[in-house]
């Protein structure tokens, strides 16, 4: 590698970490976390079949399971203006990566809580708890730890996936990398630099899948049996 | 109190439960028993409403319930006013022994923590858990989790419990421990309650009322001896018949 590349790849280092911390990682955690929410709600919308909401997410998970994530990304930001809906930037990349994650994890817990025994609930409700109690302090929390890996690959996915918010004007790190190799003329030693960011986050993740997975097993009879 | 009249229940066509009255005086032990598929499972399950009934009346002290018309309410007030000792035990596997029995006292019966820790333990203490209190039930052996579920139940202080063949799960070794805590609660404390059984010895040794159940009724009800030496019904004569080595023993 001569002195100029390595000068440009170290240089640009800061840069596109910046804007992954200031952007990627943001939009990244937001974006999980309200689609988290939003999957657990119409799982057990959808598990309860409470009528017509229950339709009204079906229809929802069918749509945005459907349909690619750059399109949709398209419609809430070029799209929406159009019917007087001015979404800034970020905030559209927010609206379509949650509704994304969504979908997808939404279909993940409610198989997950069908998995879970009926003894479990039968067990809850007959000393008293409430239905909603019953899938809130028990159905739930197994449900969630059973797909606790699958909702790690939605994760890592999201954390690729917000490379396309490049495509709606937001500087994170790929549309940083972008403009670097506009001015540097380096594409191949700048995108590499920017896939291995990416890997070094998606490898943050898997620690914290398996901190997660530590945290919440507690049906290894390895944790000792006096 | 609890007093079941006129239950009915049915599966689609299929009539399980045709018209059972069934009595149980505070403080009193009531084992069911009858043949497989008679609908004992099903008649306590209508009790707590984990079924719910065609029609009937339920009683539980001084309440009486129209089975055919509960409201929520009346079904929350029902279920915490009953508690269950189930056969696969039913206890949640993301609480540890001591939350198991914490958790309904905490949010069914609106008990503090610290106050429900101390019910917890005194329970446990009773059924010998103390020692495994912060284990997950797939920690504990069969026998060990029945025993916490038999805490969460007495720890719940119901008007009754109900237990659904409370050792038929259990190793062979596990079943004397279990019956014989079943047999302290109900002797010692007085607890009400109903017991659906194969244990045969263990009822009579326990049960102040044994009822006959089949094909969805009582067909013979009262004391473990009259049940046992004047079996009027030619079904119940044939039932005991598999057990007639044990019973003459016992009696
Ligand atoms: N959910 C259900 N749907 C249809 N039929 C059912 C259902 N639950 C139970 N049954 C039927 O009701 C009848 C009574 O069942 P139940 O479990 O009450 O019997 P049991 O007396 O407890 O028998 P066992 O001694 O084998 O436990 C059986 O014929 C069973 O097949
Ligand atoms: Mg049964």
């Amino acid at each position: 590698m001569s002195a100029r590349l390595l000068e440009i790849v170290i240089n640009a280092f800061p840069n596109i970490i910046i804007a992954g911390i200031t952007v990627t990682v943001p939009l990244t955690l937001i974006s999980f976390a309200i689609g988290m929410v939003l999957a657990i709600l119409v799982a057990v919308v959808r598990v309860l079949n409470i009528k017509v909401l229950s339709q009204f997410f079906r229809f929802y998970v069918w749509v945005f399971r459907g349909t690619p994530l750059l399109v949709q990304l398209f419609i809430i930001f070029y799209g929406l203006p159009g019917v007087g809906l001015n979404i800034p930037a970020l905030p559209s990349a927010i609206i379509a990566f949650s509704l994304n994650v969504g979908a997808y994890a939404s279909e993940t817990i409610r198989g997950a809580i069908l998995s879970v025994p009926k003894s479990q609930t039968e067990g809850a409700i007959a000393c008293g708890l409430t239905s909603w109690q019953a899938i809130y302090h028990i159905v739930l929390p197994q449900a969630i730890k059973a797909c606790i890996p699958a909702l790690f690959n939605t994760f890592i996915s999201l954390v690729k996936d917000t490379s396309l918010a490049a495509n709606i004007t937001i500087t994170e790190m790929f549309m940083k990398t972008q403009r670097i190799v506009a001015v540097t003329y380096e594409p191949l030693a700048l995108y590499i630099e920017v896939a291995l960011i990416y890997l070094l986050f998606s490898t943050a993740l898997t620690y914290l899948q398996k901190y997660a997975e530590k945290k919440l097993s507690y049906n290894s009879r390895s944790v000792q049996v006096a | 109190m609890i007093k079941l009249q006129g239950l009915y229940k049915s599966y689609g066509a299929k009539k399980i439960l045709n018209g059972i009255d069934l009595e149980v005086n505070k403080g009193e032990t009531v084992a069911i028993i009858g043949p497989s598929g008679a609908g004992k499972s099903t008649a306590l399950r209508c009790i707590n409403l984990l079924e719910s009934p065609d029609k009937g009346t339920l009683t539980i002290g001084e309440k009486s319930y129209d089975l055919s018309k509960l409201t929520n309410k009346d079904i929350l007030e029902i279920r915490k006013s009953t508690a269950m000792v189930f056969q696969n035990f039913s206890l949640f596997e993301n609480k540890t022994a001591i939350q198991n029995i914490t958790l309904p006292l905490i949010k069914a019966k609106k008990i503090n923590k610290a106050e429900a820790e101390e019910i917890a333990l005194k329970n446990l203490e009773q059924v010998g858990l103390s020692d495994w209190k912060d284990h997950y039930p797939s920690q504990l052996s069969g026998g060990q989790q029945q025993r916490v579920g038999i805490a969460r139940a007495l720890a719940l202080n119901p008007e009754v419990i109900l237990f659904d063949e409370p050792t038929s799960a259990l190793d062979p070794e596990k079943v004397q421990d279990v019956l014989e805590i079943i047999k302290r609660i109900s002797k010692e404390q007085h607890i009400t309650s109903v017991i659906v059984t194969h244990e045969l010895e263990f009822a009579l040794d326990v049960a102040d009322k044994i009822v006959f159940l089949t094909d969805g009724r009582i067909i013979e009800q009262g004391t473990a001896k009259e049940v046992l030496k004047n079996p009027k019904d030619e079904r119940t004569i044939k039932f005991l018949g598999h057990f007639a080595d044990k019973l003459e023993y016992v009696i």
